[in-house]
């Protein structure tokens, strides 16, 4: 249940302005990648193309190839909803649905599509997902409760089942931490190491420390200045990019000369 | 993990492998999408076909009125002759409305945004509403029970002191059912609009503006003149043009309240009539040119009060651009 | 900043630059007192009542307060001093009229409600039996029930029509439309029609089916058309409303699980905002409950009951009301006709502000549970 992602000469684009520019990057499966760089400089968009949630914001849209496992998630005929079944997504700020308990919150995927399952099969569902998200012991005795009145942490973490529930491939994340206190912040990161188990995470943040924490290889994007679109500077082993970069661009980020 | 599934996920999570992306299965969710965006843009269509059917239909039922000879229509003076003077009753009832309320309607705006103490704000703005939710009909017969009688010693007082002024020109009528107390009613029913549109639009003066204004010694007029009003100018003005969008089509305060007569400047005798109030007041007992008369009535006031309204709005949408700017 | 304040403060004994020059505390009450005896001696001048008494004191009083506040802390306090007695002068009187209206209905209608008003009908109700009830006192002849039926029947309907079209344009415009020129122009139409005139409506839905089954046909479901032409307005811009404040990253949320744009927004969107939705709906309805114009020109009047709104003429509160006012059931014994109608007046305030207070109620037990940390 885990796949590799290979992007060729991807563009992403907000109606005429080009925000992401000719993006190459091979990220395999079963591993942990970081998207670092300053605010504005499209790691984020480009997050988004991997499941095509930017097809969301209304004129955004992306050329290229996007292959997961070799198929193309912009090929002809492709369903965006299918890609979004595959690759889940966690977002910065954590949303459990709020009309909804913490059962029903992790059974979202499979309730809202209609799908039929038995009772027993669901229970399963819940607790397997839940204690994959290390949510499990503190929410067992009250999965009836709404999801929002978990602490911060939790409801992350309660996303972070919701989405493992729907069995994707890969899982994307979205600065999940920044909304997090510290304490948190560290069960959502040894968490992220449990996941690459089973899957392929990518992750942007904007902690470069929380990036070598939990990142097997880091990519670093920037951007030349307010206008200009977003490129992909540097893509290596994490260590290579915190400790021997090549690009200066790089160096001068992870060193806290700008950013 | 999969030993959690269930068979029909199994089923499904066996088929990704082959050509998931390209799942046909998924057609049948696509549909789903395809009718419920249909439906919504359906209901869309169904709000401009109705107005298209209220324009056409009236106008397709006014039309007669063309062809009807002169000497038939009522009054005996063709059509214009017919309408004229209950299109300026109609002006003239919304403009005693929008007098009265007008400034009322601010005051008490102000009052609830800038005076009254918090605890008491909320209230006062449910009793607002409970203004609005008045049924105009209940207005009406308040109007003629309490209302007239109680300012018809008034109207005799005007018109014996104040007589020499076209508008007050007696004899007073003694009932008190005129265009002043139709006018007043209209007044009250109008006085939520304005009040609640503008105490939204006082209340998100910005904060720092105020404050600006009061740590210069401002007192609070001035405070209110420097950095409230020119805030709202624009708003307050758009929510008197609905007041008078409202005031104009109302209809049941006037038909119940007012004697109703021919065309005359006096405000305090019987006499005086509105598109709306005739139309009620005739349309029940109606039949075949007659009908065709009030439904062209009916047309006129709709016009009338359409205009008014694109006014107001293209008042709120430049309003918009420029709150937007801030 | 208040006035209290200040004169609060001024009481000490001591003087100092903060609060020197500021009027005694006893001004105002002593002005508002003079007011008083001279309103009421002007108003003993021309025919004394209590109504002119109180214009004229507080005429009086608006005058001469600001004058004497000028007089002493100058031009710039007396200006203000007198901007906040207008305010509050104003507010009295928008609240005058109100209290008056509903002491009238409550005076009024309380003595006429029995239960045989309630559940009786004007069916038999001649001159003759009102101008007897006068002569020998007694109950009001005749009774409610076909015009409560009417207007629930007819309000039925209309709810019944308006809110999926207003539900579904509401959606179109927040969730579909993308601001689109089809979405402005949508949005401009329900402009428009939020400034019909109720008895326009009442004239097209009068036009349209006289077109079809003849002039002059009065049937329930005409005025519940019409009633419908002014509801949808008001049920797209709540349901707009609600649905533009459920947050985004909801919607992404049920996206990014891999679901539809269309089960998102009935399985997550609407559940978020149905709270809001359903009291925006029930305002409506309290809105067209009472309207009388529309339904004067198309469901005529009628003395018996009728649950048909396919057939026959029909009675509502409202235009029971007006027909019992305007044309008495015996013209030379009005009094039990205006009982009828101010009992009918009570009945239907009583259902405007019950709908309102469900609203409240709705928006208020259902109120999201989002903030949640």
């Amino acid at each position: 249940m885990s796949k590799r992602i290979d992007v060729e000469h991807l563009n992403v684009y907000y109606g005429d302005f080009l925000a992401v520019e000719d993006v190459n990057i091979n990220i395999d499966s079963r591993s942990v990648t970081a998207f670092i760089g300053p605010s504005g400089c499209g790691k984020s968009t480009f997050l988004r193309t991997l499941n095509r949630m930017h097809e969301v914001i209304p004129g955004a849209y992306a050329k290229g190839k996007v292959m997961l496992d070799g198929e193309d998630l912009y090929g002809k005929g492709v369903d965006p909803v299918t890609v979004r079944s595959m690759v889940g997504m966690v977002f910065q700020r954590p949303n459990p649905f709020p009309t909804m308990s913490i059962r029903d919150n992790v059974l979202a995927g499979v309730k809202l599509n209609n799908k039929k399952i038995s009772r027993s099969a669901a229970d399963e569902l819940v607790e397997s997902s839940l204690k994959g998200a290390n949510l499990w012991n503190e929410v067992k005795d009250r999965l009836d409760k709404p999801g929002s009145g978990l602490s911060g942490g939790q409801q992350q973490r309660l996303c972070i089942a919701r989405t493992m529930a729907v069995k994707p491939d890969v899982v994307l994340m979205d600065e999940p931490c920044s909304a997090l206190d510290p304490i948190s912040t560290i069960a959502i990161e040894d968490l992220i190491h449990e996941l690459k188990e089973q899957f392929t995470v990518v992750i942007v943040t904007h902690n470069m420390q929380q990036a070598q924490r939990v990142a097997d290889k880091t990519a670093f994007f920037n951007i030349e200045g307010t206008g200009k679109p977003g490129k992909l500077v540097e893509f290596d082993e994490t260590a290579t990019i915190f400790q021997n970069p090549k690009q200066k661009a790089t160096e001068d980020y992870v060193s806290g000369r700008f950013g | 993990m999969s030993t959690n599934l269930s068979d029909q996920e199994q089923k499904q999570a066996g088929e990704k492998p082959a050509s998931a992306l390209a799942d046909a299965a998924s057609a049948g969710g696509r549909a789903g999408d395809k009718i419920f965006s249909g439906l919504s843009l359906g209901a869309g269509i169904v709000i401009f076909l109705t107005l298209a059917a209220v324009a056409i239909f009236l106008t397709w039922q006014a039309s007669p009125v063309i062809e009807i000879p002169a000497d038939e229509v009522s009054g005996g003076n063709g059509f214009l002759s017919y309408v004229y003077p209950l299109i300026l009753g109609t002006l003239m009832a919304a403009i005693i409305a929008l007098l009265i309320a007008t400034p009322v309607g601010i005051l008490v705006a102000l009052y609830i945004s800038h005076y009254a103490p918090a605890k008491v704000a909320k209230p006062v703005g449910y009793v607002i509403d409970l203004l609005a939710a008045i049924p105009s009909v209940v207005y009406g017969a308040w109007g003629i029970t309490v209302l007239s009688p109680a300012l018809a010693p008034f109207y005799n007082w005007l018109a014996n002191n104040l007589g020499f002024i076209p508008l007050f020109q007696g004899p007073a009528s003694a009932t008190g059912r005129t265009m002043m107390t139709a006018g007043i009613v209209l007044s009250i029913m109008i006085l939520p609009i304005i009040t609640s549109m503008s105490r939204e639009i006082f209340v998100q003066t910005p904060k720092l503006h105020e404050e600006a204004s009061l740590a210069l010694g401002a007192t609070r007029l001035e405070m209110i003149r420097q950095a409230v009003l020119p805030f709202a100018r624009t708003g307050i003005v758009s929510a008197i043009m609905l007041a008078l969008g409202r005031a104009l089509g109302e209809t049941m305060a006037v038909a119940l309240v007012l004697s109703t007569g021919g065309l005359q400047w006096s405000l305090i005798r019987s006499g005086n009539n509105t598109i709306a109030a005739e139309i009620a007041l005739n349309y029940p007992e109606a039949f075949g040119d007659r009908l065709a008369e009030l439904i062209a009535a009916g047309l006129m006031l709709f016009v009338i009060t359409l205009i008014v309204n694109f006014i107001a709005r293209a008042i709120i949408a430049r309003y918009k651009e420029f709150s937007g700017a801030n | 900043m208040s006035i209290s304040t200040q004169s609060k403060s001024s009481s000490s004994s001591q003087r100092n630059t903060l609060t020197s020059g500021q009027r005694p505390k006893w001004l105002v009450p002593v002005v508002m007192v003079g007011a008083i005896v001279v309103g009421a001696a002007v108003s003993a001048l021309i025919t004394f009542s209590v109504a002119s008494w109180a214009i004229f004191a507080a005429v009086l009083f608006l005058i001469a307060a600001p004058i004497a506040v000028t007089s002493i802390e100058g031009s710039r306090k007396g200006s203000d001093a007198a901007l906040t007695y207008v305010v509050y002068a104003a507010f009295i009187l928008a609240v005058v009229p109100l209290v008056s209206v509903i002491w009238t209905v409550l005076a009024r209608g309380v003595p006429t409600l029995s239960i045989d008003f309630l559940t009786g009908t004007m069916g038999g109700i001649t001159g003759l039996i009102d101008q007897r009830a006068v002569a020998e006192g007694g109950a009001v002849p005749g009774g409610v029930l076909q015009a409560i039926i009417g207007t629930l029947v007819i309000t039925f309907w209309a709810t019944l029509f308006s809110v999926p079209i207003g539900l579904l344009t509401a959606i179109y415009l927040v969730e579909y439309s993308n601001d689109g020129w089809l979405g402005k122009v949508v949005t401009f139409l329900v402009d428009v029609m939020t400034g019909v005139p109720s008895i326009v409506a009442g004239l097209f839905a009068s036009a349209l089916f006289g077109l079809i089954l003849g002039p002059n046909t009065r049937m329930g479901i005409i005025g519940a058309i019409a009633l419908t032409v002014l509801m949808i307005p008001t049920v797209v811009k709540a349901t707009e409303e609600m649905l533009k404040i459920v947050p985004n990253e909801l919607r992404e949320a049920s996206y990014a699980l891999g679901v539809r744009k269309w089960r998102t927004i009935l399985k997550v969107v609407i559940p978020t905002s149905i709270s809001g939705i359903a009291s925006g709906v029930t305002l409506a309805i309290a809105r067209v409950i009472g309207e009388t114009a529309p339904l004067l020109v198309t469901v005529g009047f009628l003395n018996t009951v009728n649950w048909n709104v396919f057939n026959d003429w029909m009675s509502t509160l409202p235009t029971f009301i007006y027909q019992q006012l305007m044309r008495p059931v015996a013209p030379t014994a009005p009094d039990p006709s205006t009982d009828r109608a101010w009992g009918a007046a009570l009945i239907l305030i009583v259902f405007v502000m019950l709908l309102n207070l469900i609203a409240r109620l709705i928006a208020q037990a259902f109120a999201p549970k989002t903030a949640g940390r």
